[in-house]
């Protein structure tokens, strides 16, 4: 196999691993920008790839190849609403905004399996039939090697989820609300004293957090396990947390993190048939993301560091 | 009313309305919330051999409370309980395993491994925090992670590509044959005693020696320990490193008494994370998290017998738990009504 030929392999498969990634990681960056940790992430990710799931089984004969698409607004209303919950305990109820999160993602698993039961009567839900469909994209495609590599049999939900990055960053750098959004994150209390409404500020991240996480959810089990169980999301939020942080609160950084611990996902499940690959033990691949993670945080490389008030409830003058 | 009162006020209330929550729930899905509470009863306090299994349940909860509880008094945050649980697990199932020794040798040494085993992997959070100020929490999860897939890779090697090992040598057992009997053959054992030992070694560390003192300071604040010359780095790695030990005996209590063998897992245990409801439910106290292992244990093992006795899914008791979670954590807003409450009563006087 030829050097060019692993990466035709790999690339693709990387960029499918990741979308979802990208997605829940710039979920992320909104929130703790705002100052919210948001451990929930995870939790966020199964509602939104449970009521996925469940929205294409009940309606796919109703809206055809639409489905999946419209599965994922479903899926992004749902999981806002859990986000809600996670933004009225830790900003206005000033709940350890950790605990909050991983209250959020206990309830989610419990409470998505609890409905599959009872709505399946068994421990996970029937296949899908109604996928995101995989395409050649045109005239792209037939650029030598570049059309192979990111333009041939790929699914619209990767351009979608790396324009959502781009998006993120033009909102977060560019927009007057951005601009208030990391000054809520960084100083909460110099904002509020320019008029800025930090509660409300904080509410909006959370939620956009939530809505990001429930459609990254949803594209992942649309496009990857095509079923809902216990193991659907497994770690998949909290790599989307661990991509946030390497890529220093900063969506493009998110996305170049998600794109890359992707590659590392692919590599773990593709890469027993590709050699010199086969020789390394999977298991450090497997743990690569998270290790990158610690040692992006120690200073290794480069300084990562969370926006000031992150973690820290809002008490109006309190200093 | 006393603030006293109060704190010991908001973890009942919250647990009520988790369990009011959860019957709503059961109610809207079309159960019958008392026959599931009835089934969860049961399954709890049924005869002697549900009991027996609830006590076994209520053990690894224990250590794992006081994991949490140990690092939270200290003002550190460990949500690694679980992988330092899994890491403890694989380590005690190693030493029973690999050699073969007198028990009263065999069985320390067994449990010292997974406590050592734990120490470690809450070593590399609490030094990253010292030394770095990178925060534990984030840490820790990718710890979890790391945990998970590294113990799966040994059980790998060590089994020779299989996915479990053999059971272990009797000499490194807590099984008990006079507890299996006195409840009908449960899997009751002796880690029971050592869990309750070491919430005894947890209140004399905090309260009766000068290391306990520190680490509580810190745990208040740091700056103030610092100048009045703790060294406040050595006390966080200790935090961490005690707490990883009491995490890894959690895992020993599987390993040694509970199942005797570790296989690969796919994804958690869930103990190390209802180790964070244990403690907070007990105001991370000792004997608070006696009183939080034992509800949250017994509630885990009764919900077994909800889908036979009265056909509902066992998840309901999670979705209770996390409610519980999340009104223990909001308990601002639970005292803020509290206050008004007797405000009011006070007007009425």
């Amino acid at each position: 196999m030829s050097f060019l030929e692993v990466l035709y392999f790999i690339i693709p498969s990387a960029i499918f691993y990741a979308a979802p990634l990208i997605l829940v990681a710039i979920g992320g960056v909104f929130s703790e920008r705002s100052g919210v940790v948001n451990i929930g992430l995870e939790g966020l990710m199964v509602i939104g790839a449970f009521v996925g799931i469940l929205f294409n089984l009940l309606y796919a004969d109703t809206f055809g190849a639409a489905t999946p698409w419209i599965a994922l607004i479903a899926a992004m209303i749902a999981a806002l609403l859990l986000s809600l919950l996670h933004a009225v305990a830790s900003i206005s109820f000033r709940a350890d905004q950790v605990v909050s999160g991983v209250a959020i993602n206990l309830l989610a698993v419990a409470l998505s399996l609890y409905l599959v039961k009872r709505i399946f009567d068994k421990g996970q839900t029937d296949f899908i039939t109604e996928r995101f469909a995989r395409y050649n994209v045109p005239f792209l495609s037939d650029i030598p090697v570049i059309g192979r590599l990111f333009f041939t049999s790929v699914y619209n939900t990767s351009f979608f989820a790396i324009a959502m990055a781009f998006v993120a960053w033009f909102v977060i750098y560019k927009t007057p609300f951005g601009l208030r959004l990391r000054a809520v994150g960084e100083h909460p209390m110099a904002a509020d004293t320019m008029g800025v409404n930090v509660v409300r500020m904080r509410y909006v991240a959370v939620m956009i957090s939530g809505a990001l996480a429930g459609i990254g959810g949803a594209i992942y089990a649309q496009t990857i396990t095509n079923d809902f169980g216990h193991a659907t999301i497994n770690g998949q939020g909290f790599m989307a947390l661990a991509a946030m942080i390497f890529g220093k609160w900063h969506p493009l950084g998110a996305m170049g993190a998600a794109l890359f611990f992707g590659f590392a996902q692919s590599l773990s499940i593709v890469g027993s048939s590709i050699p010199i690959i086969q020789e390394i033990p999977n298991v450090f691949l497997l743990i690569l993301p998270y290790v990158l993670t610690i040692f992006a945080l120690a200073g290794f490389i480069g300084r990562a560091k969370a926006p000031l008030a992150n973690g820290k409830p809002y008490i109006k003058g309190q200093r | 009313m006393s603030n006293k009162a109060t704190n010991l006020l908001v973890p009942i209330i919250s647990v009520i309305l988790g369990l009011l929550v959860g019957a709503v729930i059961m109610l809207v899905s079309g159960y019958n919330p008392l026959e599931g509470y009835a089934a969860l009863w049961n399954g709890i306090f049924g005869d002697m051999y549900t009991i027996g299994e609830t006590i076994r349940q209520i053990t690894p909860y224990l250590l794992a409370g006081l994991a949490v509880a140990f690092a939270f008094r200290s003002g550190l945050f460990n949500i690694g309980v679980e992988g330092q649980l899994i890491v403890g697990w694989f380590a005690a199932a190693y030493v029973g395993v690999a050699v073969e020794l007198p028990k009263v040798i065999h069985l320390p040494l067994a449990i010292i491994a997974a406590a050592v085993a734990g120490a470690l992997w809450g070593f590399v959070p609490g030094l990253l925090k010292a030394k770095f100020h990178v925060h534990e929490v984030i840490v820790t999860i990718m710890m979890n992670y790391i945990a998970l897939h590294v113990t799966n890779a040994l059980i790998r090697t060590v089994s020779e590509g299989g996915d479990r090992t053999e059971n272990i040598f009797a000499s490194a057992s807590l099984r008990s044959e006079f507890l299996e009997n006195l409840t009908e053959f449960s899997r009751l054992h002796y880690g029971i005693i050592l869990a309750l030992i070491m919430v005894g070694v947890m209140w004399f560390i905090l309260e009766k020696t000068t290391l306990g003192f520190e680490l509580k300071a810190v745990g208040f604040n740091q700056n103030a320990s610092q100048y009045a010359g703790m060294n406040v780095n050595k006390n966080i790695i200790l935090a961490m490193v005690i707490s990883g030990a009491f995490a890894g005996m959690a895992g020993a209590m599987e390993a040694l008494g509970t199942f005797e063998y570790v296989s690969s897992k796919g994804g958690f245990t869930g103990i190390g994370f209802d180790g964070i409801a244990v403690a907070l439910l007990g105001m991370n106290t000792p004997l608070g998290v006696i009183f939080g292992a034992t509800l949250f244990g017994s509630l885990k093992y009764g919900a077994l017998n909800m889908p036979n006795a009265a056909g509902i899914p066992i998840e309901i008791v999670e979705i209770v738990i996390a409610v519980i979670i999340f009104f223990v954590a909001s308990g601002y807003i639970i005292r803020l009504l509290l206050l008004r409450a007797s405000a009011k009563k006070k007007e009425a006087k």
